[in-house]
């Protein structure tokens, strides 16, 4: 081993050295250097995505992201289908938060063909949104949780989850597939006694989450491992196109929900959760701030929600709708930011083009690429995790 | 340093130690929400096999397979959906297109089996656990619907505009009108079944969505001839088994075909049916009637390249359709513009001719390589209750035929119409037209023995009727009409409780004790029609074979055992014009491949 390898510089940015071409110099003759792969094995909660990583001892020096594992193409296929029978492809382009995914294509459809929603059925839209970003966040809650050693928070916040998957069973008919929001409005009003049964789902997960707050965010060892690891810097926002709470971690006020109001949240009272530190720990405590505002903001909806009304608006048959040609980009606010889907329509009954504009992309790609440099090994998982992205998403 | 506080914080979670767990200790056996979309069920005997469910469904999970026990007849398929779980990703959109609401989804959501087979299966028609579960997905209520379940209105002159003239009351679509109710089809292809001409419906409405005119217009002539006539006054057995009429309008196939018509200017039909350069064979077809048989088969054999001549008794063409159809239903330019394309093909069509009259059978035979015949329904049938010899009861399609020819008709104050069908409509507001024109007044009745409620006539024509003031009162059988020397007193009728026997034959039964009596001045019979077939010989009838009833027997191929003698329409298969149109086609057909055997 020589000497420069023992030689330990307290200032890590110098590291990895770079040559001329901006590319690390690995020799692996040298056994200085150990290439691995981490994934796609759900290391964490990361999916099908896959990470090759070159290491110096524990500490990473380049990382490669590999997420070609699930090859569903899925924006081709929907080049090939009537714009319905896209519906059960698009709410499985990201399979925890599929009502994104329904809500942008059904909007730009609806865009474009001059459609307008009945009010029942934006509220119940508006409503099941929160829905879908409550339960992401009680699943991400446990992922990064359990990334990081601490198993009992996954158990609570799966359990608390399925508090909300039983509710969206109950309206949708669907616990993880909603299929609810179709172009025109959506597929039914809420059931008896749904209000009630949320409301003491809501009041569980508030309860709980001041112990997860407890047993999480106020514990030295998760502190010790997140409080200034996996720094976003806010200059890097906008070039790596970050969005949602990974922006607002480091100060960058960023809610699509304010910036460009869709559905009923301008009616609504909050206010976008913001953090100042860009590490992991803030990153996870606005996600949680986030989450309980997101109870708020059901409280709210199921305060203004219709009990009657039309919930579909008249469209042309959907099995020859013709979308007037043209295009446009539709966009939501979901657990990990700007979700957007960018329609071109050429006026015949298929999609021209299909974009999905997914924030997992933006940020697991070149962001981590560019943020897992210098990390330790035990910490990868910790830190892709903080960044909340799911593989579907990104491999489209 | 870590916080003390940060330390002791997380042993928080040992309170959670005693909670009692919240895991489900037997899943398998947990009851799923209400809307839960679990496994499918289907009504059979409520589904049509119209496939609508397969058509939508992305994963190609859903096939129509032949089923025992479902046979397919009008309005039914007889194919059932057979869904494959390997495929099916439970989205339910199969559900929400359900065009009679007969399939659904129960809440079961457990299935276990060894055989991999058995997860493709046909709902309803095995027997599953779930079949009489209540819960599960269903098409969704408050105005949820994947397409449009009413009809585009159909604009018509209001009654007072239309009740003293004979123009035609039907407006016909707008551009923007023809396409949302074309956007309403489903394309199932259940009216392409009992289209007696099999047409290619489910195309031509797409050229319509597609705003194809033309192609429209192909596929129209593909197996019709005579668009502008039967966009008009078609029966449209289609738009009775049409699916979308389950659970609501059916679409309009029959205005969405005139549309087309109407919309392609006559001088432009050779070119955009690329008939400019038809060739000849040299081979010769004579063709009795120029009804709608005979132009059909006129049509498809001068496309075939032969050469055809018919012979009309008539100084017009058109059989029934001109002579029994008021020109308020079908005006006589668009019967003219059909006809007139047929004799673009090089038709020619021999006026005033009447056979065995002016001209031979054996004459036929001998000038032309074959002869079809479709002579139609031109006699009308009588009651004969007393008093039908009165010379003040007439026959519905004489009257008919006379208003065409502008003969002058009689017109009393207060006319009875016997009949409930399509003709007595016809007659009853002609003469309810010629009375508020002679007397300022309308004072016709109809009756019949059918109740309303399955009366043969089209709804819309007993709508209309009323609406033009003439009275229906339905469900009396005539008795007698009474007369005094040259006067008529009127119709005296007995309530009628039933038409037909358990077996759907005629077979009327009479409450004697409920009386009525119809007064008028003159009686009109319209209770069908009969064919004159003294064209032909006796002692070719004698040779040809015929039925009990005194109908000539056909092949598939609409040939007489004659073999050179063809017969269709209502002679045959009737009284109906787009039977005889598709009987016009199959016997062209037929003639082609007699004459190329030959």
């Amino acid at each position: 081993m020589s000497k420069k390898l023992l030689k330990w510089n307290e200032d890590r940015t110098l590291f990895p050295e770079k040559n001329s071409e901006g590319k690390i110099d690995v020799d692996y003759d040298s056994h200085k250097f150990m290439k691995i792969w981490h994934g796609p094995q759900h290391p964490g909660i990361t999916g099908n995505m896959s990470l090759e990583l070159t290491l110096l001892g524990d500490e990473v020096m380049d990382c490669e992201t590999h997420v070609g594992y699930l090859h569903r193409g899925f924006e081709k296929l929907m080049e090939r289908r009537k714009y319905i029978q896209c519906f059960p492809i698009v709410c499985r382009v990201a399979v925890p938060e599929p009502d994104f995914n329904e809500y942008c294509f059904a909007s730009a459809m609806e865009e474009l063909a001059g459609i307008e929603v009945p009010e029942a059925a934006e509220w119940l839209r508006t409503l099941v949104l929160e829905m879908s970003r409550l339960q992401s966040f009680l699943a991400w809650i446990g992922g990064q949780a359990g990334s990081l050693g601490q198993g009992i928070i996954g158990q609570w916040t799966i359990y608390l989850r399925d508090l909300i998957l039983d509710r969206f069973e109950e309206l949708t008919g669907g616990r993880i597939y909603h299929m609810y929001m179709l172009p025109g409005g959506v597929r039914g009003l809420l059931p008896d006694g749904f209000r009630q049964r949320m409301t003491e789902n809501l009041d569980e997960i508030e309860k709980f989450m001041k112990d997860v707050k407890k047993v999480m965010f106020d514990n030295a060892v998760f502190k010790k491992r997140t409080v200034g690891m996996g720094v976003i810097d806010p200059a890097w926002i906008n070039p790596f196109g970050i969005t949602g709470p990974n922006a607002r971690a480091a100060g960058v006020a960023k809610d699509v929900r304010k910036d460009n109001p869709y559905l009923k949240y301008p009616e609504l009272d909050f206010e976008p959760v913001v953090g100042k530190d860009s590490d992991i720990y803030t990153r996870a405590d606005v996600r949680r701030r986030d989450l309980l505002m997101t109870v708020d903001l059901i409280r709210q909806i199921m305060t203004k929600i219709p009990d009657k009304g039309d919930i579909r608006a008249k469209t042309p048959n959907v099995l020859h709708w013709k979308v007037p040609a043209g295009e446009t980009y539709s966009r939501a606010e979901c657990t990990r930011g700007e979700y957007g889907y960018y329609m071109v329509s050429d006026g015949t009954e298929y999609p021209r083009r299909i974009n999905v504009r997914g924030p997992s992309y933006t940020h697991a790609v070149a962001l981590l690429e560019k943020m897992i440099v210098n990390a330790n090994i035990a910490d990868v998982a910790g830190l892709m995790v903080s960044l909340h992205t799911y593989p579907p998403e990104i491999e489209r | 340093m870590a916080k003390l506080n940060d330390i002791l914080s997380p042993f928080t979670a040992w309170k959670h130690v005693v909670r009692e767990p919240v895991t489900i200790k037997d899943p398998l056996n947990r009851e799923a929400a209400d809307r839960y979309r679990g496994f499918h069920k289907n009504d059979i005997s409520e589904c049509i096999g119209c496939g609508t469910c397969e058509s939508i469904c992305q994963n190609a999970a859903i096939d129509l397979v032949p089923v025992e026990g479902v046979d397919t007849k009008d309005g039914d398929s007889g194919l059932r959906p057979r869904v494959d779980y390997g495929r099916c990703c439970w989205c339910g959109l199969c559900v929400d297109v359900c065009t009679t609401n007969s399939l659904s989804l129960s809440n079961e959501y457990t299935w276990v089996d060894e055989d991999p087979d058995s997860f493709r299966f046909v709902p309803g028609a095995e027997n599953k656990s779930w079949d009489n579960r209540e819960k599960g997905y269903k098409k969704p209520g408050n105005g949820y619907e994947l397409y449009n379940p009413k009809r585009e209105a159909m604009e018509e002159l209001e009654p007072e505009k239309r009740d003293q003239s004979f123009i035609e009351i039907v407006q016909g679509y707008s551009k923007e009108q023809a396409e949302q109710e074309a956007d309403r089809c489903v394309e199932c292809g259940i009216c392409v079944a009992t289209c007696p001409a099999h047409m290619g419906i489910p195309e031509y409405i797409k050229a319509i969505r597609n705003d194809d005119l033309n192609e429209g217009l192909r596929v129209l002539y593909d197996t019709n001839p005579l668009p502008e006539i039967c966009g008009r006054i078609c029966t449209h057995k289609c738009e009775t088994v049409c699916s979308v009429g389950h659970h609501g309008d059916p679409l309009s196939i029959r205005w969405l075909k005139r549309y087309i018509a109407d919309q392609n200017p006559a001088e432009e039909y050779k070119k955009i049916l690329n008939t400019e350069n038809l060739q000849p064979t040299g081979k010769k077809v004579a063709i009795i009637g120029s009804g709608p048989s005979g132009l059909s088969a006129a049509h498809y054999l001068a496309l075939m390249g032969y050469q055809c001549t018919i012979y009309e008794k008539l100084p017009a063409a058109g059989g029934m359709m001109r002579f029994g159809i008021p020109e308020y239903r079908l005006p006589y330019e668009q019967l003219d513009k059909d006809i007139n394309y047929i004799l673009s093909l090089g038709v020619e069509i021999k006026y005033n001719v009447t056979i065995g009259k002016d001209i031979t059978l054996e004459e036929l035979h001998n000038q032309y390589d074959a002869v079809f015949s479709g002579t139609g329904l031109h006699m009308g049938r009588s009651t004969r209750v007393p008093g039908t010899d009165h010379p003040k009861v007439y026959q519905a399609v004489d009257l008919l035929r006379d208003i065409v020819l502008g003969k002058e008709v009689p017109v009393e104050e207060n006319i009875v119409v016997i009949g409930g069908g399509n003709v007595a409509m016809d007659i009853t507001r002609s003469l309810a037209r010629l009375q508020k024109q002679k007397y300022g007044k309308v004072g016709v009745l109809a009756t019949s023995l059918e109740s309303e409620d399955i009366m043969p006539a089209d709804r819309e024509e007993v709508i209309e009727a009323r609406e033009e003031n003439a009275v229906i009162d339905p469900g009396w059988g005539p008795v007698e009409i009474e007369t005094e020397g040259d006067k008529l007193k009127g119709l005296h009728v007995v309530k009628c409780v039933s038409v037909f026997d358990e077996n759907r034959r005629f077979a009327p039964k009479f409450d004697e004790e409920q009386k009525k009596f119809f007064p008028a001045d003159m009686v009109v019979e319209s209770i069908g029609q009969g064919m004159d077939l003294s064209y032909l010989p006796e002692a070719f009838k004698e040779q040809l074979d015929m039925d009990q009833r005194g109908r000539i027997l056909v092949n598939d191929d609409f040939q007489t055992s004659a073999g050179w003698l063809f017969a269709g329409g209502d002679i045959i298969q009737g009284p109906d014009v787009i039977h005889g149109i598709a009987n016009g086609h199959k016997a062209a057909m037929g003639i082609d491949k007699y004459l190329s055997e030959k």
